[in-house]
């Protein structure tokens, strides 16, 4: 349950995070590491601060205390603008997808393709890799769609691809598969591995889905009282004797 | 005892807010000079707004114009004192009515639109999708408002009168059968530099309140449907009592500096 003791190999390592909402405290000491190529599965009950861990993890929640390390880089010493460079790095896969409602499914592929010059130099014409985005998921023929116009599954693939374009090295997902029909879930998950396989990503995916933490996970933690309470794979989970772990499989 | 922790906690909540709302301006002022300039967004978001706003500042200018002279005419009339109406529409209407009505329906139309438009951003994360994507949320979608409420009210106001005093000439025209050049001369005639610029000064701080409110409320909109409702509403009601202490600074000040 202890983190690894070679820390150099990890491509996040976050030691003793603790978040806390008033008198509610959601992270009390969660510790994880996450290997490169690795897909880490995080269950816990709804409330059980997944997200906000995963929202510290990419900056968008300060924690109270701890180190989140993200390839090597303490996120809390570096400064804005290296935070936003080393945002390019790591897609975010929102629950609700979150996409520009005002703009086009194109659109919302170049947004942080235009924004982020530095890694790919001016791009005059994105089309190809709009396209390229897009056939990943196999929505090629969404291009010029609005969010609107799309189910909640499409809406997901498009997420994805937008994450995708900026060709990050590590997708945090967030409850990806939630709110989607069993075939739909199914797809996505599919498309998930074969994005890992296409592009060697590194992976933490938070959901509620077994079926999902099954067939994705190389490990899993589970999220019990602010803490990471166990720890190991789907199999050493599933078949474990604590009523707390059982629960999360039952 | 309940009444006074009530009037305490209104009062702590109020100070809170001012002193939010202070950041929140301190963070414009400190991004608005750091590249990239979102030039394209700034551009897109002054044609909308002044798109949005047109029709309904030139229809409320008409019938402002039309309804003060209509009702003015007969108590001038009483006085023998008709051929005054150009000039007293024109001052008041450039002073005073133009700006604060032109600006009060520009609160509720694209102040309001800002809040609902932030907040459902807000809430549906998609400001934090673009913030995960490294791009500055508070660069790309408030600042460019508030430049752009900053930029275009005063051409609203400018739009509003013109089309208000129109309106007035109207009304001359059909009961008083005054010509055109007669009427607009008188108008210009009554008009100094004095009456111009300290009004046009004042629509821009009309303007970067519109943007600042709105943007405030919305960026800060509390999570669910309902906090999109309330960023909405409360960005109307809190810029329009903004423009208000706006306008009377602006009027003290303006006393203070030109002899009226």
């Amino acid at each position: 349950m202890s983190t690894e003791a070679n820390n150099t190999e990890h491509i996040i390592d976050i030691q003793n995070l603790r978040k806390s909402f008033g008198d509610n405290c959601v992270l009390d000491g969660f510790n994880m590491y996450l290997n490169k190529g690795e897909n880490v599965v995080i269950m816990g009950k709804s409330g059980s601060g997944k997200s906000v861990m995963i929202k510290c993890l990419i900056g968008l929640e300060e924690p109270d205390s701890g180190t989140i390390k993200i390839m090597g880089k303490d996120i809390s010493k570096i400064s804005t603008d290296e935070l936003n460079e080393l945002r390019t790095e790591i897609g975010f896969l929102f629950q609700g997808s979150a996409l520009y409602d005002s703009m086009s499914v194109r659109e919302n592929l170049e947004f942080p393709l235009r924004r982020h010059t530095k890694k790919f130099g001016k791009i005059k014409d994105t089309t190809q890799l709009v396209m390229e985005a897009l056939e990943n998921v196999g929505l090629a023929h969404a291009i010029d769609l609005m969010p609107n116009e799309l189910s909640g599954g499409m809406k997901r693939r498009i997420a994805l691809a937008r994450t995708l374009i900026l060709q990050p090295s590590i997708i945090l997902y967030d409850e990806p598969t939630t709110g989607l029909d069993p075939i739909t879930s199914k797809e996505i998950i599919l498309l998930m591995m074969s994005i890992q396989k296409k592009y060697n990503t590194s992976s933490i995916i938070i959901t509620h889905d077994v079926d999902c933490a099954r067939v994705i996970s190389n490990r899993m933690i589970l999220l019990v009282d602010s803490i990471n309470y166990a720890e190991g794979t789907f199999l050493e989970l599933s078949t474990s004797k604590d009523p707390k772990v059982q629960a999360f499989f039952k | 005892m309940n009444n006074i922790s009530r009037i305490k906690d209104v009062l702590k909540s109020f100070f809170a807010e001012i002193g939010e709302l202070s950041f929140f301006t301190g963070r414009f002022f400190k991004e608005v000079f750091k590249r990239p300039f979102e030039f394209k967004e700034f551009l897109r978001q002054c044609y909308n707004m002044g798109n949005q706003s047109l029709f309904l500042v030139a229809v409320t200018g008409f019938i402002i114009g039309l309804v003060f002279t209509l009702q003015s005419r007969p108590t001038l009339e009483e006085f023998g004192a008709v051929s005054w109406m150009p000039s007293m529409v024109s001052i008041s209407i450039i002073r005073e009515i133009g700006p604060i009505i032109t600006a009060l329906i520009c609160a509720g139309r694209i102040g309001s639109g800002i809040g609902a438009e932030l907040g459902s951003m807000r809430v549906t994360e998609q400001i934090d999708a673009m913030e995960v994507s490294g791009t500055n949320p508070f660069k790309y979608l408030v600042v460019t408002r508030i430049l752009a409420t900053t930029l275009m009210i005063p051409i609203l106001v400018f739009f509003g009168d013109a089309i208000s005093i129109f309106g007035s000439y109207m009304v001359e025209n059909i009961k008083g059968n005054v010509s055109f050049l007669l009427y607009y001369n008188q108008v210009f005639n009554s008009l100094e530099f004095s009456d111009i610029i300290p009004t046009t000064i004042k629509t821009f701080f009309f303007g970067f309140a519109i943007g600042l409110v709105g943007c405030y409320k919305g960026y800060n909109c509390k999570k669910g449907t309902v906090g999109v409702g309330i960023a909405a509403n409360s960005a109307v009601v809190y810029t329009s009592m903004l423009l208000f202490l706006i306008d009377f600074i602006a009027v003290f000040i303006t006393n203070i500096f030109v002899d009226i």
